[in-house]
Formats: C-alpha cells, sequence, structure tokens
C-alpha cells in the first residue's frame, strides 16, 4: 500500500459533506444502546451492493493456504508446534494466516472503513441525527467486522479441516479466538482512527502492519531471532494471536494460552477506553 | 495590464481583428499544436510527479522500508528452515535461498507499484480526481495522457526497484555485477500489467471491482509464480498459473542476471519476449480506450 | 512568424462555423443538426434545459467530442485532424470543475499551462496575473479544496485562460452558485467580453444569457428553435409585459378558461400549474380586466417579458422543471 490509496480515499470523499456536526448532551448521547441497528444497515448494505466482494475475500486466505503450505511446504523443515512436537509446515502456517486475516480484516474496518465514514460519509451524520449516540455506531462497525471475520474465519477453518491441518479437535476453539484477536485489534484501531486527521496518516497503520505481519512468527518460529528480538516480538499483539490459534488447531494446550488471552483482553479494554473518551471529544465538546 | 492582453505568444504577430484581438494564421495555429502533440506524455508525467512530490516522505519510506524487512524475513529467518534445493545455481557456484528470493521480491515490488498506479492511479485520473479530463480538454490527447501516466509510474517504479536493489547489495545477495540489470527487469515486471489498467480505464462505476481483480488475479498470479519457491515445487495442476503468470516470467528474467544463467538461452528470450508482449499490448489496448472514454 | 501569407481568417469570417452539426449516441440523437456561426469578439450563448444538447455541441466545438455528421471548423480548423491545434487556442471551463484537488491554487494554474507547450517562465507571470484577475491573490497557496465553489469557478476560468484562448468556452458557467458569486464571475467575463475574446457559453438562466450574450441561440431536443439577440428574442416572440395571476392550485385551471373568454385580453395565455400568464403590451390594463371581470386573484404581478417567456412560447414548457 502507499500514498495512491490515501489519495483516493480522498478524492472520493470529497463532496460528500463536512462531517458528522456536533451535538451537545450529557454522557448517555454517547451510547443509545442500539448497535444492532448499525448492523444490520451495515448487512443489507452488503447483501445488496458488495457481496460479490465479501465472497472472494474467502478465496484469499485459500490461495496464501496453497501456495505457502503445499508450495513453499515442501521445502521447510523442522516446525513444531508451541509445545515442541513436529507438525507440517502447512499445519504450521494455516493458523497464522487465520489470525493474520482477523488481524487484517479488523484493522481495515476500523481504520479506513471509519475514517471514512466518520469524515467525509453522510452516513454517521445521519445516524447521529436519530437516536443512536457516536459509541453505538462505533460498537456496530466492530460487531459487523467481527461478523465478517467470523464468516471467512469459519470457511477457512473448514478448509484446513479438508486439509487435514486441523490437528486436535481443539480447533473449534479456533473461532471464538479468531473473534477476541479481530476484537482487539478493531478497538484498538478505532482507537487510533479517532485520533487521525488526514488519509495521509493511514499509510503509516500500513507501515506498522507490514513487519508485524512477516516478522510474528508467522512464516517461521521465533527461535530464529536473537533473544532480544524474542522479546520485541512476544510484545507485539499479533504475536499472541498467532500463538494463541495455533496451539488450538494443533491441540498444544498449555498455560501459556491464558497470557494471550488476557493480553487481548486488555487491548479490548484500553481500544474501548480511548475510543469513547475521543469520540466524546468529538462529538460532545 | 490585464493578464489576458499580455504576451499573446503564438498569436503576437497578427493584425488586430474587429473586436480587437489577435487572430493567427494558420501557419501559426498549427505551430501551436507541435509541442504538445511531440511531448504531451511529457507535461502530463511532470504533472504527476509534482502531485507525488506531496507524498514523497511516504513514499521513500515505503520503498526503503519494505525491502528491509521481506529481505529479513525471507532471506534471513525463513531462509534458516529451507532444506530443499532451490534449483540449479549458475556461473557463481551454489545459490543461497536469499540470493534465489531477492530477485523474485524485487520484481514483485515493481508489480505492487505497477497495479496500484495501473488500477486507482487510472481511475483517479479518470474518475475521483478527474485531471486527465482537463488534460484532454488542452491539447493532450488521450493516449498522451495514458503514455504520460506510464512515464510517470516508470518513475515510481524506478525509485522503488533501485533502492530495493541496494538493499540486496546491503544484505550481500547479488553474486553477480549483472544484477544491476534487475532494475529495468523490475521496470519490465511492472508494464507487464499494463492490461490491468486497460480494465480500470473501462470502470465507470466503482463496486469493488478492483478488490476481485486483487483476490481473484493479481494474487494467485503472484502467489503461485515461482517467486519464494520454484515453480517445480507445486503439484502439476497449479503450474501453468505459473507459466501464465507474468511475475514467474520476470523473476527467471531477474535470477538469469542475478546468478545465471539456470536456463536455456531460447526460455530466457521467451521470458523477454512475453513481459514485452504483455507490456504493448495493454499499452495500445489502455490508449484505445482512454480514447475512446475521453472522447464522448 | 510568416503572418504576412496565407491568411484565412479574414476579420469577416467567423471562428465557429457549424452546419448539420449532428452527435448521436447509440440510438439517442443528442444533438440533430444544428447550424451556428459565431464571428469573433461576439459573446454567443446556447440556452435551454438540461439535456437540450448544449453540453455535447459545447464538447465538439471543443474538439474533444468527435462528430457523427455535419461541418464544423474552428478559427478555420477541422477538429477531427486539428484536435491539439484547435484545444491550444481554446480556453474550456467545463460544467464540472477538473481542478487537481491535490495541488495549490497556483500550482493548478502551473501544471495547465505546460499542457500547451508553455515555457516555465511565461507560465509564472500569467499565473501571478491571472490570481489577480481571478481576485484569488490571497488563496494562491491554498489547496483546491479547501476553497469555496464561486472561488473554485473562478480558479477555473483562470486556468482557462492561462494559455491566452482566442475563444473562451463555458458550459453553465454560474450554475450552483450564490447570487454575489454569480455577480463576481459575471463581472470578470464581462471584462473579457471588453478585450474581444471570443465567449461560447451555455446556460439555462435567463438572467445569464441576458446579461452576457449578444446573441442566442434557444436549443431544445438538439435542435435549435430559434436565434437572435436577447432583446430581438423576446420583441419577437413575447409581448412587452406579461400579468402573473395566482388563483390558488385547483382554480388556476378554471380562472384561465374565463380570462380567455375576456374580449380583447392580452395576445396569448398561458396555463401553468401554480399560476396563469397573460401575455400583453400593457400588464396594468390586462389586470383590471380581469378584476373587471369578477375574477378575484390571490396575488397578481406585472413584469417585463423575459426569455422564460420565449422559451415557453417555443417548447410549451418551462426552461427549469
Amino acid at each position: 500500500m502507499s500514498s495512491t490509496t490515501a489519495r483516493v480515499a480522498a478524492a472520493r470523499s470529497r463532496g460528500e459533506g463536512s462531517g458528522p456536526r456536533r451535538r451537545g448532551g450529557g454522557v448517555r448521547a454517547l451510547y443509545a444502546g442500539n448497535a444492532r441497528s448499525v448492523v444490520v444497515r451495515g448487512l443489507v448494505a452488503t447483501r445488496s451492493t458488495n457481496w460479490i466482494v465479501v465472497l472472494t475475500g474467502v478465496v484469499e486466505p485459500v490461495f496464501y493456504l496453497l501456495s505457502l503450505g503445499v508450495g513453499l511446504g515442501g521445502y521447510v523443515t523442522g516446525v513444531t508446534d508451541p509445545a515442541g512436537h513436529p507438525i507440517s509446515y502447512a499445519a504450521f502456517i494455516a493458523p497464522a494466516l487465520l489470525a493474520v486475516s482477523a488481524m487484517n480484516g479488523a484493522v481495515y474496518d476500523s481504520t479506513w472503513n471509519v475514517f471514512f465514514k466518520m469524515h467525509f460519509g453522510k452516513l454517521y451524520q445521519g445516524m447521529l441525527a436519530t437516536s443512536l449516540g457516536p459509541l453505538d455506531i462505533a460498537l456496530g462497525e466492530i460487531l459487523l467486522a467481527l461478523l465478517r471475520g467470523g464468516v471467512y474465519g469459519t470457511i477457512f477453518l473448514v478448509v484446513m479441516t479438508a486439509l487435514g491441518l486441523n490437528l486436535s479437535w481443539t480447533a473449534v476453539l479456533a473461532l471464538p479466538a479468531l473473534l477476541l484477536i479481530a476484537f482487539g485489534f478493531a478497538s484498538i484501531g478505532m482507537a487510533i482512527t479517532s485520533y487521525l486527521k488526514t488519509f495521509q496518516h493511514m499509510d503509516w497503520i500500513q507501515f506498522v502492519m507490514l513487519p508485524m505481519f512477516l516478522l510474528s512468527a508467522t512464516f517461521y518460529p521465533l527461535t530464529v531471532y536473537s533473544e532480544p528480538i524474542q522479546w520485541f516480538i512476544q510484545a507485539m499483539p499479533l504475536w499472541h494471536g498467532v500463538e494463541l490459534v495455533r496451539s488450538l488447531t494443533t491441540g498444544a494446550i498449555g498455560p501459556m494460552l491464558l497470557v494471550h488471552v488476557a493480553y487481548y483482553a486488555v487491548m479490548v479494554a484500553i481500544g474501548m477506553v480511548f475510543t469513547t473518551r475521543r469520540l466524546r471529544a468529538l462529538f460532545l465538546d | 495590464m490585464s493578464a489576458v492582453t499580455s504576451n499573446a505568444g503564438s498569436g503576437s504577430g497578427a493584425q488586430p481583428s474587429a473586436a480587437g484581438r489577435a487572430y493567427p494564421t494558420r501557419d501559426e495555429l498549427l505551430a501551436t499544436g507541435a509541442r504538445p502533440r511531440r511531448l504531451g506524455p511529457l507535461f502530463v508525467a511532470e504533472h504527476q510527479l509534482r502531485t507525488m512530490s506531496k507524498f514523497g516522505v511516504t513514499m521513500i519510506a515505503t520503498a526503503t522500508g519494505t525491502p528491509l524487512i521481506y529481505l529479513f524475513a525471507f532471506g534471513v529467518g525463513l531462509a534458516t528452515l529451507i532444506t530443499g534445493n532451490v534449483g540449479p545455481g549458475g556461473a557463481n557456484g551454489p545459490v543461497s535461498y536469499i540470493e534465489f528470493v531477492a530477485p523474485a521480491l524485487l520484481v514483485t515490488a515493481g508489480t505492487l507499484v505497477a497495479t496500484e498506479e495501473f488500477t486507482f492511479g487510472i481511475l483517479l485520473g479518470l474518475k475521483w480526481n478527474p485531471v486527465f479530463v482537463g488534460m484532454n480538454a488542452a491539447p493532450i490527447s488521450g493516449p498522451q495522457i495514458v503514455t504520460g501516466h506510464f512515464l510517470f509510474a516508470a518513475v515510481r517504479m524506478t525509485i522503488t526497484v533501485t533502492i530495493y536493489y541496494l538493499v540486496i547489495l546491503l544484505f550481500g545477495a547479488m553474486p553477480s555485477p549483472a544484477g544491476v540489470l534487475l532494475i529495468p527487469i523490475g521496470l519490465l515486471a511492472g508494464f507487464s500489467w499494463t492490461l490491468v489498467a486497460a480494465y480500470a480505464a473501462t470502470i465507470t462505476e466503482d463496486k469493488g471491482q478492483f478488490a476481485v481483480l486483487q483476490r481473484v488475479v493479481i494474487l494467485p498470479l503472484t502467489l503461485f509464480s515461482g517467486t519464494v519457491f520454484p515453480l517445480t515445487q507445486l503439484p502439476v495442476y497449479l503450474q501453468p498459473i505459473g507459466w501464465l503468470s507474468p511475475l514467474w516470467h520476470a523473476s527467471e528474467l531477474g535470477r538469469q542476471v542475478a546468478y545465471g544463467p539456470t536456463e536455456p538461452l531460447w526460455l530466457t528470450l521467451v521470458h523477454l519476449a512475453y513481459l514485452l508482449a504483455l507490456a504493448a499490448v495493454g499499452w495500445m489496448l489502455c490508449q484505445r480506450i482512454v480514447k475512446r472514454r475521453l472522447d464522448k | 512568424m510568416s503572418h504576412a501569407l496565407s491568411r484565412v481568417n479574414d476579420v469577416s469570417e467567423p471562428v465557429i462555423h457549424a452546419a448539420g452539426l449532428t452527435k448521436v449516441y447509440g440510438d439517442t440523437v443528442a444533438v440533430g443538426g444544428i447550424d451556428f456561426d459565431v464571428p469573433p469578439g461576439e459573446s454567443f450563448g446556447l440556452l435551454g434545459p438540461n439535456g437540450a444538447g448544449k453540453s455535447t455541441t459545447m464538447r465538439m466545438v471543443g474538439a474533444v467530442s468527435t462528430r457523427t455528421a455535419g461541418e464544423l471548423s474552428i478559427l478555420g480548423l477541422d477538429p477531427d485532424q486539428h484536435g491539439p491545434e484547435i484545444r491550444a487556442q481554446l480556453g474550456v471551463v467545463p460544467q464540472q470543475d477538473n481542478l487537481d484537488m491535490e495541488l495549490q491554487a497556483r500550482e493548478n494554474l502551473l501544471v495547465y499551462g505546460r499542457y500547451f507547450g508553455l515555457p516555465r517562465r511565461v507560465i509564472a507571470q500569467r499565473a501571478d496575473e491571472l490570481l489577480a484577475f481571478a481576485q484569488l491573490e490571497d488563496k494562491a497557496k491554498s489547496k483546491v479544496d479547501d476553497l469555496s465553489g464561486g472561488m473554485k469557478r473562478r480558479l477555473t476560468i483562470a486556468r482557462a485562460l492561462i494559455n491566452d484562448p482566442r475563444i473562451l468556452l463555458l458550459d453553465e458557467p454560474t450554475t450552483g452558485l450564490d447570487p454575489q458569486a454569480r455577480h463576481i464571475l459575471w463581472d470578470r467575463l464581462f471584462r473579457l467580453k471588453e478585450q474581444g475574446t471570443t465567449l461560447v457559453l451555455t446556460t439555462h438562466y435567463m438572467d445569464e444569457a441576458e446579461q452576457l450574450c449578444d446573441r442566442l441561440v434557444v436549443v431544445d431536443k438538439g435542435r435549435i428553435m430559434a436565434e437572435g439577440s436577447p432583446s430581438a428574442l423576446i420583441r419577437e416572440h413575447s409581448t412587452r409585459e406579461v400579468l402573473e395571476v395566482r388563483f390558488g392550485s385547483d382554480r388556476n385551471a378554471d380562472a384561465a378558461k374565463r380570462i380567455g373568454a375576456i374580449a380583447g385580453l392580452g395576445e396569448r395565455i398561458e396555463e401553468l400549474p401554480d399560476r396563469v400568464l397573460v401575455y400583453a403590451d400593457n400588464g396594468e390594463h390586462a389586470l383590471a380586466a380581469v378584476i373587471e371581470s369578477g375574477l378575484e386573484p390571490v396575488t397578481s404581478l406585472v413584469r417585463r417579458s423575459s426569455l422564460e417567456d420565449v422559451f415557453l412560447r417555443l417548447t410549451g414548457r418551462s426552461l427549469i422543471e
């Protein structure tokens, strides 16, 4: 990704109104307990306009799995599950791809999508003119992203099972794990987005995500790094996501799972606190 | 003195008409078209480069950061797990994994810049920020606009692949000095996607076609193209995707100059011819489509 | 320069000549064979409702749209052969601004001047003069995105003048602008006209046509319905004054019938959904006659005839629907 995408988004956003107008009111004005209506609108919009785009989103991780799992897999030896048992490269990489796609989807939905609607689209303006508050919208967008991520994740897990890459029954738990990962990234992503002012800032999000995608024990185990780098990677959110999903699909259950889950719980909490605080500042003065 | 009567340019020699304005002779009229007819694409590229310079910091940061991370991830990280043979070495002896993968990563980077400019870049100029329409109202023709935009894309690609090449040198992953030819090969790899530009120019209503194109066409052509592992590693039924993919041809071509030759000369020439043919066909098609689209 | 040799553009020759000019898209005839000539220095208008074929005509004259049939020459050149040469002499203000939103105001002029192959030094000097002309000096470094609608329009006009064009084409120059912005724009265009630039403009605003055009053609459904100066058109196709009377939505039709029955009242009566128009040389007399007949209009207005009335007369339809 580069500046062109940001320029396109900026160009398309023109003439779409000058952003949501401010409204007064108490804290209650932020949230009306009706995020569901935002989700419903999103689903209707998806069904009527871009279902083919959503549909093709399914094939993306499958292509990755075929290429890297099958092609590269014939090539690579010596990978293990988080508990140290040798596994095939395809079984090693598939859960990582799952976690990465959960991250990508959540980040896209909570940054580009939300930034566009927040600053330019007439959508939020219209919604805020009703009884909905900004937090309804924020939660609604996140839920929508989770729903989409959940559908992709389920299909991908079915493909993995068909290819014999789910090594344990615990793979079923990978689905809720994916939703947690997506929730974590979406909530942080939305918090960051609420601070951004121009589309050009979006490029820097890509800039952080690329190294995380390539280096977080996705394509090879952490052990290839020296110790300081290992510590650094282990502090990054994607590594926890990859390890969490990989433990579940390979059946390498251990106490570390709790650490991963806790990491994401904290992410969700921090993201929501900042998002709420920021939305209040933006919309309620 | 008002702007509009100052320095009438080419018409300054003519006599004033009844209304007090100078009207040029036929010869003078014909002369005013000469420079735009000859240099039109350069003027278009000049405009685009001026816009790009506003995003220069992001562009350079991305162009530098990306090869560092990819070469580290594949060439250093993944390489520790690679036990298989990465294919024949050339004149310089056996080939390491990073040497094998570096040329492919470079041509992939050229491809990424190209597909971005050939999709979003084209529709930006035709629709979202329709500067192409404005150029066409001036003496620049549709085909010149396409060539100018491609020229600009070439500058962007050159910057990207040159930085990539330098980073490869930094990693010590370039056995042959002839590897410098990866820069024009990276450019050719990018231009082999001009058909994408032709398709983009046909889009009038944006319904997520680019996302579909990216996932259904560009992604498989990228993943099944013998970039990070030899094509022969794939099951036989997937290999034809690689034969079609410009990336496979460009990667193999790149490997010939980086550490080759690893294949018969005729095959190298096939790579070259295939890429050139794709670039030429897409370029001509895109010119025709844009010309027709602007003439409405 | 060899200006002493072949001078095709004698002062009396039109700078634009169209005969049987036609444009067909598939089954749709956008322009159905129109004829007009524009002499140098004239301000010429195409007046008509949306979809009348004005913009298509403008694009053909602007040498960006190939004609389907007919004759067209601009400055003696055929756009099919000499598109770039013709466009080098034109300034074009399209219906929708296509300024580069990513550049600053002055940069827009700089890049545009390059398309004509002009040297950078000349462009830089003209850009400053034109920003002054467009009253945008203090906006030179503003991004186009941040300009108001009227400012963008003036910048587009400044851009269209960067090549010192012989002919300026303006497609609905003031549509969507507020009254104040329109008046500033008209003033700028009037200056250009005074300096001898040939103006060709389309509009669906009567006041604009009356303000700016020496001569105009009324276009409807791709054909020319009438031609002349604004005052001549009004003289020829309407009365001096018009009486507008309103009776309330339900009663207008009935009232129109009864007014029609009054002997010797006006030349013509038009019944519109919301009012009745009585065409008469003396509107006050007509109003007196209406009231005398026992009708009681809710409101009444006597005004001078305008091009709107001409259009209504010629097509039976209002110009702005």
